[in-house]
């Protein structure tokens, strides 16, 4: 047992930000050679994004029934290439996908998981693990007995490599799975919104938007920054923006370099969904609002004039560099 | 339709988490525990399939002898009966012994068409159970799932589940194991006379050994160990800034450049 096998997740023909951040980590480690696992037709085609990361082959399942996620079949697939290759670890995104898929896999192999995980060090041969619990109110560190050991990796944490290394080598593993039977039989994509557990950059507003026309005070903002929306819950629940926006322990836990949240008094539940954010700038006419607490930087003012004013004052920014 | 619900009591989200002294786990003195908010979802989409398609729910749920609050309140959501199984002996057990443990009560009674999960309890945030039962059972699955609809024949399903900025369908066969999202429905709160119903309606307990586990070899197989807990590290002081709005926003700008290195 001895090298590293990343499942990779790709989306159009791409590999997913998430598993060139798993490619990097399984390298960093430096517990044996990296292989790849793909998906999907057009797998082969991504040799050369997973090489430039430092993965030495790259395993290719393109044909039916992978042509189309099903939990099941996957699962068994993968099962069946760790069972051929013997890695000592197995990593993927802890994405819908990964989530879905390395649990399966852990049943099927009885081999332990540890789920979103945010960082991982090599011990010898042995992995350090730390993962949020509490949505991000505690950190657990843990270790996992027996192999394989598998982990999925929260997205937009562990850095993806600078690249240049050579297209990784491809091959065709033979696997033999049952007919699947979850099937996905359609994909609809929810708008051009980026997705916000994969953004590194987030505007987020609360009930002091007062109304949803006003969420386009924040899409303004977002769009100099390159940022995604996102909001509390009651804004969601009100209907205000979509559910998939809203941000917290009981939403998305994010993790953003900037984390800008507007009219968000900053309740615990939110506060939990946002602390692994490296910046977090708050807006609240409220010098007391909780958000103040957890925030680097703050200004105290009518979010009607701070926003705009903001956006004026980036977009002067950009003009200027 | 039969269908179990797998349910697990969780510390209230608005509890202040705190690390037990010796960082061994969290202190959980002064912890309100409440059913798992994803849980919620899954018992009510229970409860509706079961009144269209008659049948009985049935909630399931490993822990300690308090958990038993957390089944009082399914069933007066509108459960008929549930089993608690008590964790003497393996409460040290990891995701894969946890499975192993309620796929064995599962495995106590036949005819399941459906078993549902939170998507993820927020206590560990592993989201692992409902593969993991899955896995173990061999059914298929469908998790984070925001819609539902089953055939009228009442042997197919067709779930809605959540990705990233997108949606998408799954369709397959029962038995199945479908892991609720927020969004699924809207859980009906228990009536008084719910409540009252609810203090009579059959919990049945069981433990480990009597689901023919070896509690010991469990817990030493345990292959997710947890060696302590730490708090995330203190926030720095925040700079807050007062007064024109322009003028801050432009001071915003240069301290996100200059000093957070962010623009
Ligand atoms: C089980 C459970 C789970 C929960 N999970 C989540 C979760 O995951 N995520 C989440 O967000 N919440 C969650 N909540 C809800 C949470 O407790 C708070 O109620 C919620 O976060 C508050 O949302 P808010 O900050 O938008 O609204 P409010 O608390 O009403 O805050 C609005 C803020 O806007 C400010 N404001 C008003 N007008 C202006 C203005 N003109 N300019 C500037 N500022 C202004 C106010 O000063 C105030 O601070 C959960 C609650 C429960 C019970
Ligand atoms: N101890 C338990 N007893 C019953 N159900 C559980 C237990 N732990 C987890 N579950 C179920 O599995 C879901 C996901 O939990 P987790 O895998 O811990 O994130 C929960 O929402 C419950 O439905």
């Amino acid at each position: 047992m001895s090298g590293i096998l990343v499942v990779l997740e790709q989306q159009e023909g791409r590999v997913r930000r998430v598993s060139l951040e798993a490619c990097a980590t399984a390298v960093r480690l430096g517990q044996g050679a990296v292989s790849a696992l793909a998906f999907g037709p057009g797998a082969e085609g991504l040799a050369e994004a997973v090489g430039s990361q430092g993965v030495e082959q790259l395993l290719v399942l393109s044909a039916s029934p992978f042509d189309r996620y099903s939990s099941d079949a996957f699962a068994h697939a993968v099962v069946q290439v760790v069972r051929q290759t013997e890695p000592s670890l197995v990593l993927f995104g802890a994405t819908a996908f990964g989530k879905d898929l390395a649990p399966r896999v852990s049943g099927l192999l009885m081999a332990g998981l540890a789920s979103d995980v945010t960082a991982i060090e090599a011990d010898g041969d042995d992995v350090l693990i730390t993962r949020p619990v509490y949505a991000g109110k505690a950190f657990q560190r843990v270790r996992i007995a027996g192999t394989p050991k598998l982990v999925s990796l929260r997205p937009n944490v562990q850095p993806a490599g600078a690249g240049g290394g050579a297209p990784a080598r491809v091959s065709v593993p033979t696997v033999d799975v049952p007919a699947p039977r979850a099937v996905v039989t359609g994909t609809e994509r929810s708008g051009e919104q980026l997705e916000l557990t994969e953004a590194s950059r987030i505007v987020s507003g609360g009930r002091g938007m007062k109304a949803p026309e006003n969420f386009r005070l924040l899409d303004e903002l977002a769009a100099v920054l390159g940022a995604a929306v996102g909001s509390s819950r009651p804004v969601a629940d009100e209907g205000w923006v979509p559910h998939s926006y809203h941000v917290g322990q009981t939403g998305k836990v994010v993790s953003p370099d900037l984390y800008v949240a507007v009219g968000i008094s900053g309740a615990i539940q939110h506060v939990a969904g946002i602390s692994n954010s490296k910046c977090i700038v708050a807006i609240n006419n409220d010098p007391d609002a909780p958000i103040f607490k957890v925030a680097n930087y703050g200004i105290v003012g009518d979010l009607f004039q701070v926003v705009p004013a903001l956006t004026a004052a980036l977009k002067a920014h950009l003009d200027a560099s | 339709m039969k269908i179990a619900v797998l349910v697990k009591q969780v510390p209230d989200t608005a509890t202040r988490i705190q690390l037990a002294a010796d960082g061994s786990g969290i202190e959980t003195a002064n912890i309100k525990w409440v059913l798992n908010p994803y849980d919620e979802f899954a018992i009510e989409e229970a409860l509706k399939l079961r009144d269209q398609h008659t049948g009985e729910v049935v909630l399931m749920s490993f822990g300690p002898a308090r958990v038993e609050e957390a089944i009082r309140q399914g069933l007066a959501m509108g459960a008929d009966r549930a089993v608690w199984i008590s964790d003497e002996g393996v409460a040290d057990v990891d995701y894969l012994g946890r499975a192993q443990i309620l796929v064995a009560a599962l495995q106590q009674e036949s005819d399941w068409d459906l078993v549902l999960v939170g998507k993820q309890a927020v206590d560990d945030d592993a989201a692992q159970t409902g593969p993991l039962v899955a896995a173990l059972l061999d059914w298929p699955q469908a998790m984070v799932v925001l819609g539902l609809a089953v055939d009228a024949a009442g042997r197919r399903i067709t779930a809605t589940r959540e990705l990233e900025g997108a949606t998408e369908t799954v369709e397959l066969p029962m038995p199945a194991v479908l892991g609720a999202q927020r969004g699924l429905n809207v859980p009906r709160y228990p009536t008084l006379p719910n409540i009252m119903k609810a203090k009579r309606k059959e919990v049945r307990h069981t433990h480990a050994a009597e689901l023919g586990l070896d509690a010991a070899e469990l817990t030493a197989g345990r292959r997710v160990r947890v060696e302590g807990y730490q708090l995330p590290p203190p926030r720095p002081e925040p700079k807050v800034l007062t007064g024109d709005p322009a003028e801050a926003a432009a001071t915003l700008v240069k301290l996100l450049h200059d000093e957070a290195q962010i623009l």
